[in-house]
C-alpha cells in the first residue's frame, strides 16, 4: 500500500510536514483515517507546519515565544514580505520576478540620497516613479512583448544593479540627521505600539489580500496565469494585467525601499542582493504554484513568517548565521516536493 | 462469465473494479473481459468512466477494489511500463510522441538497443524499425522526423510501439478522432491484423459505424456502472445508444418549414486575411443559423477568429447591425454583441483549474461588481440559471473545470457566452470530443437559441452536424467560399464535392 489519496482539484496547494512523508510510505492501517489527515494537511498543511516549527522552537529556546522576539521577528520579515506580496501577483498571473532584489538596491539607495538633497517627502516621491519606471520596464517586456519573463527579470536584475552603481557611482549613501527627520517612522517608528513595518505589511497584505480574492482585476489574473489563452479567449486584456501585476510587484519593492532606508538611514549599493530569492521562498512556502494561476495572498505572509521564524529560531539555539541559508534551502525543497506528493498521491511518480 | 473462462481463459479480465475520487465514484463494480482476438468495444458518454477504466487497464490508476488478470494470473499493474512489460498497451488519444527524434527512436524509446558503454546500437535500432513498419505498411521511414509526420502516420509510430512488446491486449482510445477516411482504412486492416494474431484490442470509440465495422462485442458504461456487453452481430445501433443514455435519439435531418428569420445582424463583405482567407463574403440574419463546412485548414476557424478580433483583416469589411465597424480585440467584439465558443475547449474555452462559476462569469466579471467587489450573489445566481438551462452536471460550483467530463466541460464554455447575451453567437466545433448524448443535447440548444431571435454562426468538420442544424451552408475550400447551399437543396453528396474542390455545374 503506497499511495493515499488527496483531492486533486481545489487547488489543494499548501506544504506538508514530515510527518506526512512516512504516512505515504509507511502508511497502511486505517486507509479512511489517512486519507482525512492527509487531505486535511494537504489542504492547510501550511499552517500544521507552521504551527510545529513554533513548537519545536519554543522547546528549545524559551526567548522563542516571547512577545518581544515575536514582534522583532515579524518587523524583520516586514522588508521581504512587502516584496513577497507583490511578487505573489505577478507569479499567480503567470511569470516570475527576479529583478525585486536589485531593484529595491535601486529604490533604497535612491530614496536615502536624495533625502537630504530634496526633502523626504521629494525624495519617496522620486523614488516612487522611477521604481514604477522599472516596473514598466518588465511589464511591457513580459506583458505587451510577451517576452520570457525568466530571462526579462533576470536580465533586469544585472541591469538595475549597474544602474544603481552608475547613479550612486559606487559609493555608499546616508541621512545625516537620522533622529530629526520624519523620515524614521517608516522603519523605526510605531503606530499604537505596533512597529510600523508590521502595520504596513499587514495593511499591504489585506489591501492586496481583497484585490486577488474578491476584485474582478484579481479574476483576472488569476484567469491569465491558468491560462492565457482562454483569458483571452473570454475578453481578458492580457497585456494589460500582466503589465499592472508588474507594477504591483514595484509598488511592494518601492514600499520596502522606504522601510528599509527608514530602518538602517543609509544604504549600500548592494542592500537587496539576494532578496529575490528570499522573497520567492516565502512565496513558495505559501505555496503560490509557479506555473501561475493559483495560490493566496495570506498564504505568502504565513510562509515569509515561517522563513523569518525559521532563521530566528535558529539563531537562538546558537547555530551561526549562514547556517539559516541552509535550512532554508531543505524547507524550501520539502515544501515543493510534499506539495506535488500530496497532488499525484505519491512521492516519486514516473509520470508529471 | 465464469463459464466462458472456464472453457477460454480471457486475455484479460476485469472484475469488480471498483474506483473512487473525492464526491465521485468514477467506476462502481465494474466487470471486463477482452479475449485473445476478438476487438472489444467499450462505449458510454462522457463521464460514464471510459476513461478511468482505460486508465486502470493502463496502469495509471490503481483499482480501490477488483481483481485485474492476464490471462488468468492475478495481477497488480503499478505504472503504465508494468502493464506494458505485461503486455497491454495503451494507443492514446492525445500522442505522446517525442516531435523532435526520429521514429524508430520514438518506437523503442525508453529501451533503446545499447552497444558497449551505454551508446545507442543504431544498425539494429533502425533494422528492427524498419521491420516493425514492414508490418504495418506504413509509408515513412525510421529515420523519418515525427515531427513531420501527419497525424494519420504519427499514430502509426505508437502503434509500432506497441508491437515492439509482446502485446496481448492493445487499447485504442478514440483512434479515429484525427484521421481522414482513408486513414482509417489502413488502421481498421491494422486493427484486423492484430487480431489475426491473436491479439485482444480494447477499441473506445463515440461513432457507432467504427464500432458495428470492427467490434465482435460491446460493453457499455453508464455514470461509472457496467450495463451489459452486447455481441455485434446480434443487436442494432439503437440498442446500444438506449443502453448508453438511457433513452432514444432523434439524429435525422432537421424540419426547416418554421424558421423565420429578421433584420441581417451581420454582414461581411470581401473579408480577407493574408493567406488564410479571400473574399469572403455573407450575411447572417437573426433567427438563422449558418454552417461553415470545409476540411481543417480551408480557413473555417480563422474567419471565426477574425470576426471576434483575434485576428486583424487585410481587406474587407464588417458590418453589425447594418454599420460598419472595425473589431480591435475580443473585448472589443464581445462588446459588440459577438460570441465565440472556441475550437479547444481544453486551451481556448477554459481555465482548467478555475472552478466552474468563476469560468462562466469570466467574461462579465467586471460587471458583476458591488462597489469594488465581485458580488458573489450576482455570480452564483448566474452559474445556477445557466446549469439549469444546459443541465450542467457538477456537484458544486465550486468544482474545478478539469474535473468534469467533456460534454459537461463544453456546456460550460457556452453557458459562458449564453450568459453574455450575445446578438451573435459563433460556435466552432461544438461538439468535437462529446458523446451522442450531450451532441444532441447541444444541437437542440443551437436550433432553440435560433428560435429565440440569435444569429447562429457553426463551424464544423462533421457533416450530420452541418445537415442538422443549419438552415444555410457556406462550403469553404482553401480559404475561400466556393459554394452556397440551403437547407433544402444540399445534398452529402454535392457538399463533399465542394470542400473536395470538385466543381460541379448542375445544382444537385
Amino acid at each position: 500500500m503506497a499511495n493515499f489519496h488527496v483531492e486533486k482539484p481545489v487547488a489543494s496547494r499548501g506544504q506538508q510536514t514530515a510527518r506526512v512523508a512516512r504516512d505515504i510510505r509507511g502508511g497502511g492501517m486505517n486507509r479512511d483515517r489517512w486519507k482525512t489527515i492527509a487531505s486535511v494537511l494537504a489542504r492547510q498543511g501550511i499552517l500544521v507546519a507552521f504551527a510545529l516549527f513554533l513548537i519545536g522552537f519554543s522547546i528549545f529556546s524559551d526567548r522563542f515565544l516571547s512577545p518581544e522576539n515575536i514582534l522583532s521577528v515579524m518587523r524583520s520579515s516586514a522588508i521581504i514580505g512587502v516584496m513577497a506580496l507583490g511578487v505573489t501577483v505577478v507569479v499567480i498571473g503567470g511569470n516570475l520576478d527576479l529583478s525585486v532584489g536589485s531593484m529595491l538596491s535601486f529604490s533604497t539607495v535612491l530614496v536615502v540620497d536624495l533625502h537630504d538633497k530634496i526633502g523626504p517627502a521629494p525624495a519617496i516621491g522620486v523614488m516612487l516613479v522611477a521604481t514604477l519606471a522599472l516596473g514598466a520596464v518588465n511589464g511591457l517586456l513580459v506583458g505587451v512583448a510577451r517576452l520570457n519573463s525568466l530571462i526579462v527579470t533576470l536580465g533586469m536584475l544585472s541591469a538595475i544593479q549597474g544602474l544603481t552603481l552608475i547613479y550612486s557611482g559606487g559609493k555608499n549613501v546616508d541621512i545625516v540627521n537620522q533622529d530629526q527627520t520624519w523620515f524614521k517612522i517608516f522603519g523605526r517608528g510605531t503606530i499604537a505600539d505596533i512597529p510600523t513595518p508590521i502595520v504596513i505589511f499587514a495593511v499591504g497584505a489585506i489591501l492586496l489580500h481583497l484585490m486577488m480574492a474578491y476584485t474582478p482585476f484579481g479574476r483576472r489574473i488569476y484567469a491569465t496565469g491558468g491560462n492565457a489563452t482562454a483569458a483571452v479567449f473570454s475578453g481578458v486584456r492580457r497585456s494589460r494585467v500582466v503589465f499592472l501585476t508588474y507594477l504591483i510587484s514595484a509598488s511592494g519593492v518601492a514600499i520596502a525601499a522606504i522601510i528599509l532606508g527608514s530602518r538602517v538611514m543609509g544604504s549600500q549599493n548592494n542592500v537587496g542582493q539576494g532578496y529575490e530569492l528570499q522573497v520567492l521562498a516565502g512565496v513558495i512556502l505559501g505555496g503560490t504554484s509557479l506555473l501561475g494561476g493559483a495560490g493566496t495572498i495570506w498564504k505568502t505572509v504565513i510562509g515569509v513568517l515561517i522563513l523569518g521564524f525559521i532563521q530566528n529560531g535558529l539563531l537562538l539555539m546558537g547555530f551561526e548565521y549562514y547556517v539559516q541559508w541552509l535550512v532554508t534551502w531543505v524547507v524550501i525543497i520539502l515544501a515543493v516536493w510534499l506539495d506535488i506528493a500530496a497532488k499525484r498521491g505519491r512521492l516519486l511518480s514516473p509520470i508529471a | 462469465m465464469s463459464d466462458v473462462a472456464a472453457t477460454k481463459i480471457p486475455a484479460l479480465q476485469l472484475k469488480g473494479i471498483v474506483k473512487t475520487f473525492p464526491g465521485v465514484r468514477a467506476l462502481d463494480d465494474v466487470t471486463f473481459d477482452v479475449r485473445a482476438g476478438e476487438v472489444h468495444a467499450l462505449l458510454g458518454e462522457n463521464g460514464a468512466g471510459k476513461s478511468t477504466l482505460m486508465k486502470v487497464l493502463a496502469g495509471m490508476y490503481q483499482p480501490d477494489e477488483g481483481t485485474i488478470e492476464i490471462e488468468g494470473t492475478p495481477v497488480t499493474m503499478r505504472t503504465p511500463l508494468e502493464a506494458k512489460r505485461r503486455g497491454v498497451v495503451l494507443i492514446h488519444q492525445e500522442l505522446s510522441l517525442a516531435e523532435e527524434m526520429t521514429v524508430a527512436e520514438n518506437i523503442y524509446l525508453g529501451e533503446l538497443p545499447r552497444r558497449s558503454l551505454g551508446r545507442v546500437d543504431w544498425k539494429t535500432l533502425f533494422a528492427k524499425s524498419e521491420e516493425i513498419l514492414k508490418r504495418l505498411n506504413c509509408g515513412f521511414g525510421p529515420k523519418d522526423r515525427v515531427g513531420a509526420l501527419s497525424i494519420a502516420n504519427q499514430q502509426m509510430v505508437e502503434i509500432a510501439r506497441a508491437l515492439t512488446v509482446d502485446a496481448k491486449v492493445v487499447i485504442f482510445d478514440e483512434p479515429t478522432a484525427s484521421l481522414t477516411d482513408a486513414e482509417k482504412v489502413v488502421l481498421f486492416e491494422i486493427i484486423n491484423d492484430l487480431k489475426a494474431r491473436g491479439v485482444g484490442i480494447v477499441y473506445i470509440s463515440h461513432r457507432m459505424d467504427e464500432i458495428f465495422t470492427l467490434a465482435d462485442r460491446i460493453s457499455v458504461l453508464r455514470d461509472g456502472g457496467y450495463r451489459g456487453t452486447l455481441v455485434a452481430g446480434d443487436t442494432t445501433e439503437d440498442e446500444v445508444i438506449q443502453l448508453m443514455i438511457g433513452r432514444s435519439l432523434d439524429l435525422s435531418r432537421r424540419q426547416h418549414a418554421e424558421v423565420k428569420t429578421g433584420e441581417v445582424a451581420l454582414k461581411v463583405e470581401g473579408l480577407s486575411c493574408g493567406k488564410l482567407f479571400q473574399d469572403v463574403s455573407f450575411e447572417l440574419r437573426e433567427g438563422e443559423v449558418l454552417g461553415f463546412y470545409g476540411l481543417v485548414g480551408a480557413g473555417r476557424t480563422e474567419i471565426a477568429e477574425t470576426l471576434f478580433g483575434l485576428r486583424r483583416p487585410t481587406a474587407g469589411t464588417i458590418e453589425i447591425d447594418g454599420k460598419e465597424t472595425a473589431i480591435h480585440s475580443p473585448a472589443d467584439a464581445i462588446a459588440k454583441g459577438i460570441s465565440l465558443v472556441p475550437e479547444s475547449r481544453k486551451e481556448q474555452g477554459l481555465v482548467l483549474g478555475m472552478n466552474c462559476r468563476d469560468n462562466i462569469t469570466l467574461p462579465q466579471v467586471g460587471d458583476l461588481t458591488s462597489g469594488p467587489f465581485v458580488s458573489d450573489g450576482a455570480e452564483i445566481a448566474i452559474f445556477d440559471q445557466y446549469r439549469d438551462t444546459l443541465k450542467i452536471k457538477t456537484p458544486s460550483w465550486r468544482q474545478a473545470v478539469g474535473n468534469l467530463s467533456g460534454g459537461n466541460q463544453q456546456k460550460i464554455v457556452i453557458g459562458k457566452w449564453l450568459a453574455m447575451h450575445p446578438r451573435i453567437l459563433i460556435v466552432d466545433e461544438p461538439t468535437r470530443g462529446i458523446d451522442v448524448g450531450s451532441k444532441s443535447e447541444i444541437h437542440d440548444l443551437i436550433r432553440e437559441l435560433a428560435r429565440s431571435g440569435y444569429a447562429v454562426i457553426v463551424i464544423s468538420s462533421e457533416m450530420p452536424e452541418v445537415l442538422h442544424v443549419s438552415d444555410r451552408i457556406l462550403a469553404m475550400y482553401h480559404g475561400r467560399v466556393i459554394r452556397r447551399f440551403t437547407a433544402e437543396e444540399v445534398t452529402e453528396d454535392s457538399l463533399v464535392a465542394a470542400i473536395s474542390g470538385i466543381e460541379q455545374e448542375q445544382v444537385a
